[in-house]
């Protein structure tokens, strides 16, 4: 039993964790039809922010300076980078991916490429008994954050005039426009919070895994990838329920059948999610990735 | 003049859908855009708003919009309802309305829902679950709930049941007494109720302009601008020889002259010197139907 807790207690952690980068980035693509590549880098700038700052300030203003520099970033390279590019989906791709590989090797170039040691806060380091098991504090605090912004979101989405702009966009942004909306303030806005989240979860990752390194953000981005084809673009509930989903298999997986195993169940999952369901989300995708494709090769012509 | 285009030229997709159109909007009332399926009445109107890249020039109360983005057109005064409707099917009735309220203005909800006491009732309702009737009321009720200059209203009885039209043809007329409107119809009954001027389009250009009433008394005139008559299904029920025999015969002057040089570019011709593709072009059944469906509703 209290194995089973730990691994539900920690599975959920992760899957937190997932929820915090995949609501971004569902927000993102169903709103834009950006495919947020850099949304890994946002979150090891993010990860990088807080551990540097944790030398100087309490956790939590480093970890609140963590969140600002993912939106910080975001921001900008949604005004300075995307903004030129929303009718061209083969350059969005270039840039983000550009973007994905240049962040961290700047991170790797400053702080070298081995993992840095996060040290939590006394609060978090202990653990708390519950059903026999003793489960790490962070859990908790992935958790209790992810449920936060779970909530906010709601609230965004359903009772801000921002919300309301951001859920007719992912239906029709052309219609939007023609109401007499200036769409791009709500596409900064969504960004810098995509951003944002990105960097909560780079400040509480780095406690969950007890260390931020430079590749760290991308390889949780496939596995948010994996999350919002599942959940659904600009559905908060599919995405959290995707995202929970997916961390207690992987946590499972890897416990009761072989390390590493729980990656291929994730993809297992995947596969058989999108055999019995069909996948809107993946159809654009594929429809943007089309696109960019296309003019690619029309251009070459 | 409220709007004006001038030499209007756009392309999609490598082929030019519209080649240099040029009208006014008149400052009062209803102005036609009319034309067959597929001449460029909706990507006039997408030009307009800025909604299709385009060349030309375009004023607006003597403003140039070629400058501006979508939303700085709209905001200008003009109330937009397209086609397609453009409700957003997830977002409820109310939602639908809220999204066009324009910050620093009064909103005339109750004007909307005197109009469509059902967009009330139906508030909390997905828009997507309303009928195609309600959808439109959704639509139209969007563009009156600002203090609009001008109204683009395109296509609104499109796929509608007679009963329904009948309805809407009510509310387009009590908004045309308050605020000039530019509206693409295929329902000829709709548009001799409502229309002051017409333009009429021909693969991409304007090949007649003046009052609908004249428009639409001359019979012959109307076929052969419109691909639709007096008589229902013109196209099943003469021959080619006899629609030919139309084509060749009607003198158009000016107009005539004009349909020339259009089908002498290179662009895909909606061949309107080419009696073949005049036959080929009339599509009965909607476009036809519909106005003798209505006609009977509409005084």
């Amino acid at each position: 039993m209290s194995t089973l807790t730990l691994l539900a207690l920690t599975g959920l952690g992760l899957g937190a964790l997932y929820f915090l980068i995949a609501s971004g980035l569902s927000l993102i693509f169903g709103l834009m039809d950006v495919l947020n590549f850099a949304h890994g880098a946002f979150l090891t700038a993010g990860a990088y922010a807080a551990w540097w700052a944790d030398g100087h300030l309490p956790f939590y203003l480093a970890v609140a300076f963590g969140v600002a520099v993912g939106a910080a970033i975001a921001a900008v390279v949604e005004t300075a980078l995307i903004r030129g590019l929303y009718a061209r989906p083969r350059e969005q791709i270039l840039v983000t991916v550009g973007l994905g590989l240049a962040i961290p090797a700047l991170i790797q170039g400053v702080w070298g490429a081995d993992a840095r040691t996060v040290t939590p806060p006394k609060a978090l380091a202990g653990t708390v008994g519950l059903l026999g098991a003793r489960v790490p504090t962070d859990r908790f605090v992935l958790l209790a954050a992810a449920l936060a912004v779970f909530a906010g979101l709601k609230v965004f989405l359903a009772k801000t005039r921002y919300g309301l702009v951001v859920r007719a966009g992912v239906e029709d942004r052309a219609m939007v426009t023609a109401l007499g909306i200036d769409v791009r303030k709500a596409f900064t806005l969504v960004f810098a919070i995509g951003g944002a989240l990105a960097g909560l979860a780079g400040a509480l990752g780095g406690v969950y895994f007890g260390s931020v390194s430079p590749g760290q953000g991308t390889s949780l981005l496939i596995f948010a990838f994996v999350v919002v084809v599942i959940g659904g673009l600009g559905s908060t509930d599919g995405v959290a329920l995707a995202a929970i989903a997916v961390g207690l298999i992987q946590q499972f997986t890897n416990y009761y059948a072989a390390s590493g195993l729980g990656d291929l169940a994730v993809v297992v999952m995947l596969a058989l999610v999108l055999l019995v369901r069909g996948n809107p989300v993946l159809d654009r995708v594929a429809a943007s990735v089309g696109a960019a494709v296309k003019s690619s090769v029309g251009r070459a012509a | 003049m409220i709007l004006e285009l001038d030499d209007v030229r756009v392309t999609l997709g490598g082929s030019q859908i519209l080649q240099g159109v040029s009208f006014p909007v008149a400052p009062t009332g209803v102005t036609a855009l009319l034309g067959r399926n597929g001449v460029g009445k909706t990507t006039t109107v997408k030009a307009i708003l800025g909604l299709v890249p385009r060349t030309g020039t375009i004023r607006f109360h003597g403003e140039g919009l070629h400058r501006l983005r979508t939303h700085e057109i709209v905001r200008r005064g003009i109330g937009y309802a397209p086609e397609d409707r453009g409700v957003f099917a997830k977002l409820t009735v109310t939602e639908n309305l809220a999204l066009a309220e324009r910050r620093g203005a009064q909103h005339a909800y109750d004007l909307v829902y005197e109009l469509f006491p059902e967009l009330k009732t139906r508030g909390a309702q997905p828009a997507g679950t309303l009928s195609g009737g309600q959808q439109q009321m959704v639509a139209i009720g969007r563009t009156l709930l600002n203090d609009n200059r001008l109204l683009v209203i395109d296509e609104p009885t499109k796929g509608l049941a007679p009963k329904v039209v009948t309805e809407v043809a009510e509310v387009l007329e009590r908004a045309a007494e308050r605020v000039p409107m530019l509206l693409v119809e295929q329902n000829l009954a709709l548009v001799k109720r409502l229309a002051g001027d017409g333009v009429v389009l021909a693969a991409g250009q304007v090949v007649h302009r003046g009052p609908v009433s004249e428009l639409l008394a001359d019979a012959e005139l109307t076929r052969e601008l419109l691909g639709v008559g007096q008589a229902r299904g013109v196209g099943q029920t003469l021959g080619v020889g006899r629609t030919l025999g139309v084509g060749q015969t009607v003198g158009v002057g000016q107009t005539r002259r004009e349909r020339s040089d259009t089908s002498s570019h290179p662009a895909p011709s909606r061949g309107t010197t080419d009696p073949r593709s005049i036959v080929k072009d009339r599509q009965p059944p909607k476009e036809v139907s519909a106005p003798e469906s209505t006609r009977s509703d509409a005084p």
